[in-house]
């Protein structure tokens, strides 16, 4: 009997050479694009294979960003659940408060090895602008940044962070005017721009080879997490666990576990007010969605039986996505990880229980993971340990939070 | 079975000029209205139709094409109703080429022999689909090669002529060149590079070449005429229905009709 799709040798060899994770992944984007496409990637291999280039990249994460970055064992919040011992990766202290300032720094070097003279990014929660806007600072090349209406409405100190650092920011109003429409009008622009402008995709999204660089830039935070449970615990996690929208730092964290069968691994999905309610109401694409192309790759998608696209909703506007990286769509067909979700209200209790109980106020994104965290860890034996990406600080929503609890602020 | 869409650049190329090609967004302003549009861009002179495929990302279209998308699918279009509306413009036009023109999504949702098999019932004689590049050919070229449905490629001035050949591989009907890098509806390319650009495609191929993106007035699309086999006008189009609505059918055949006149008066003397 012959295996119709054998599974690679290692999980972490991925994609194959024309950029497919499985069925997903690959390259979906317009011809003019496609020479460039075509030419990024032969940079990024040569980059790869420049030791001038990581050792500028492992420079700038440890003078600029402040990597390593701690993994914190939470005692507190390890007995409020009474079951697995939780340590967090504490990317919300890397400079900008997030952990998309990673990929930013290793794409500006590819864009500045490339010659561009001009970047452009999509944001959803302002995060990746502000990375954006910060690596385009300090390497002055001026940055335009694309960001829905509704997320500029709802993520205004973002907005004003990312002028203060030099950046202009363009309100997008067309479609549903949030992450996705950023993102077609960052496309629309590129397009017409291909000679001078680079495009820092933020997350693991986007034409091959942007899942995957974004992904090898990213990979820095389980690589660390490894080395640092190894130093603390002498022994690898029996589970990392990440929130997942595009995500980029969900599979930062997971890649370099993919290949140890004993670390569960499980990505946690937007179920903003519920799944069962239907579209327009969740961002789980996996938990809710279909296989279908956009933005460059075929990935798992909120769409209808036509194949438009859906709206997405989550409180977190870094969730608020209707797709989500390919390789994600790859490692839960092949069983890899396990995609769960967690409602706005979950995630709301669990950034609440965290500014209580460690004095770290997280992300919205971020606090998915450890609303999934509050029912997992309990189900695990206190000789298990639980690895969780703590992927962003959570100053930029509290104007959401104080609204969603009816405070005025 | 002869080929509409040979035919058509064959007998515009017999009176000694380039072929009128139109494009439409399918459903705007509604699945209804639409038939009177497709009738009003042959009454006006088109050679070939292009029937837009709405879709909700539409990420290589300017502004026009975008807003006919939100029209269209504000009104309820489905992928069923594009289908109707081509098989009902077969029956009224048996002759006259009809492609369908959107993005991935739409078209591989329910499959791609799905797809190729609903093209071909409804008579439809070619696909451009803008998001599929010939690295992703098995996405959706083989279900209509098969079906005999051309699968029509587009080539941009970021083609170069190492990458030309896999373009053309696999494609058929005839070559979209996109004579600016950029999305649908906005500026024009110099008459310059487009000459070039048409002399290095027909080096490649036999497939006749159609100039589009940005086309607008009765002039361009003559000057384009005298290096082209085929000229695309689009969002100037696109516009008049979304300034007329329901009504905007005499418009419509009278602005196609400038341009067809423009194609049809015979090359200045040099």
């Amino acid at each position: 009997m012959t295996v119709p799709n054998p599974l690679p040798n290692s999980l972490r060899s991925q994609p194959d050479d024309r950029g497919h994770f499985g069925q997903f992944g690959g390259r979906y984007v317009a011809e003019t694009l496609m020479p460039l496409i075509l030419e990024l990637e032969k940079e990024y291999r040569r980059a790869k294979a420049d030791p001038a280039f990581e050792q500028e990249y492992q420079y700038l994460l440890r003078q600029y960003v402040g990597r390593p970055n701690p993994l914190y064992f939470a005692q507190r919040l390890t007995e409020d659940l009474g079951g697995a011992k939780i340590y967090l990766k504490r990317e919300e202290l890397n400079h900008t408060g997030a952990h998309k300032i990673n990929n930013c720094i290793g794409q500006i070097l590819l864009a500045k090895r490339m010659g561009k003279t001009r970047i452009i990014a999509e944001t959803g929660a302002g995060q990746h602008g502000v990375a954006t806007a910060t690596v385009a600072a300090l390497f002055n090349i001026p940055c335009t940044i694309f960001m829905g209406a509704v997320d500029v409405a709802r993520q205004q100190p973002n907005v004003f962070r990312m002028k203060l650092l030099g950046a202009e920011v363009r309100a997008v109003e067309s479609g549903t005017a949030t992450l996705k429409d950023a993102m077609n009008e960052a496309l629309r622009d590129w397009v017409a721009n291909v000679h001078d402008t680079f495009y820092i995709i933020g997350t693991v999204a986007g034409p091959h080879p942007y899942p995957e660089l974004v992904r090898d830039f990213q990979s820095v935070i389980g690589k660390e997490t490894r080395a640092q449970m190894m130093e603390a615990e002498g022994r690898l996690p029996d589970m990392v666990l990440a929130c997942v929208g595009g995500g980029s730092n969900a599979i930062g964290m997971f890649h370099p576990f993919l290949d140890d069968p004993e670390v569960a691994i499980v990505g946690v999905e937007a179920a903003g007010r519920g799944i069962e309610l239907g579209d327009g109401h969740h961002a789980a694409s996996i938990a809710g969605g279909a296989p279908g192309v956009l933005h460059g790759n075929k990935t798992f998608l909120l769409q209808d039986e036509d194949g438009q696209i859906t709206d997405a909703h989550s409180i977190s506007a870094g969730l608020d996505y209707p797709g989500i990286g390919p390789e994600h769509a790859w490692l839960h067909e092949i069983g890899r990880a396990r995609y769960v979700s967690v409602t706005d209200d979950e995630a709301l209790e669990a950034f609440q229980k965290l500014c209580r109980l460690e004095g770290i106020i997280p992300a919205l994104e971020s606090a998915h993971a450890l609303a999934a965290l509050e029912k997992l860890a309990p189900q695990m034996g206190k000789d298990q340990i639980i690895a969780v990406n703590l992927s962003g600080r959570g100053d930029k929503d509290i104007f959401t939070v104080a609204k969603a609890l009816g405070v005025e602020i | 079975m002869s080929d509409r869409i040979a035919d058509a650049f064959a007998h515009a190329r017999a009176e000694g000029r380039a072929a009128l090609v139109t494009f439409v967004t399918g459903g705007d302003p509604t699945p209804q209205d639409t038939a009177a549009v497709l009738d009003a861009l042959v009454e006006g002179g088109a050679d070939l139709i292009e029937l837009g495929m709405p879709f909700t990302d539409p990420m290589a279209d300017g502004t026009a094409i975008q807003l006919a998308n939100l029209r269209s699918l504000g009104a309820g279009t489905k992928t069923a109703d594009i289908f109707a509306i081509a098989g009902a413009f077969r029956q009224r036009h048996p002759l006259i080429p009809l492609i369908l023109m959107g993005y991935a999504n739409p078209m591989i949702r329910r499959g791609a022999e799905w797809f190729a098999a609903q093209a071909r019932a409804a008579g439809v004689d070619g696909v451009i689909c803008v998001d599929i590049p010939p690295e992703e050919d098995a996405e959706l070229g083989p279900a209509l090669r098969a079906a005999g449905v051309h699968l029509i490629r587009l080539a941009t001035p970021t083609t170069d002529v190492a990458r030309l050949p896999a373009v053309l591989q696999g494609s058929g009907g005839f070559l979209y060149y996109v004579s600016v890098a950029g999305i649908t509806g906005k500026q024009q390319a110099a008459q310059a590079s487009i000459e070039q650009a048409v002399e290095h495609l027909k080096s490649g191929t036999d497939l006749p070449i159609a100039v589009g993106f940005g086309v607008r007035t009765p002039e361009q699309a003559a000057a384009i005429g005298r290096v082209a086999d085929g000229v695309v006008v689009g969002s100037a189009i696109v516009e008049i229905v979304g300034q007329h609505g329901a009504a905007a059918a005499p418009h419509v055949k009278q602005y196609v009709g400038s341009l067809r006149a423009a194609l049809n008066a015979k090359e200045p003397a040099r």
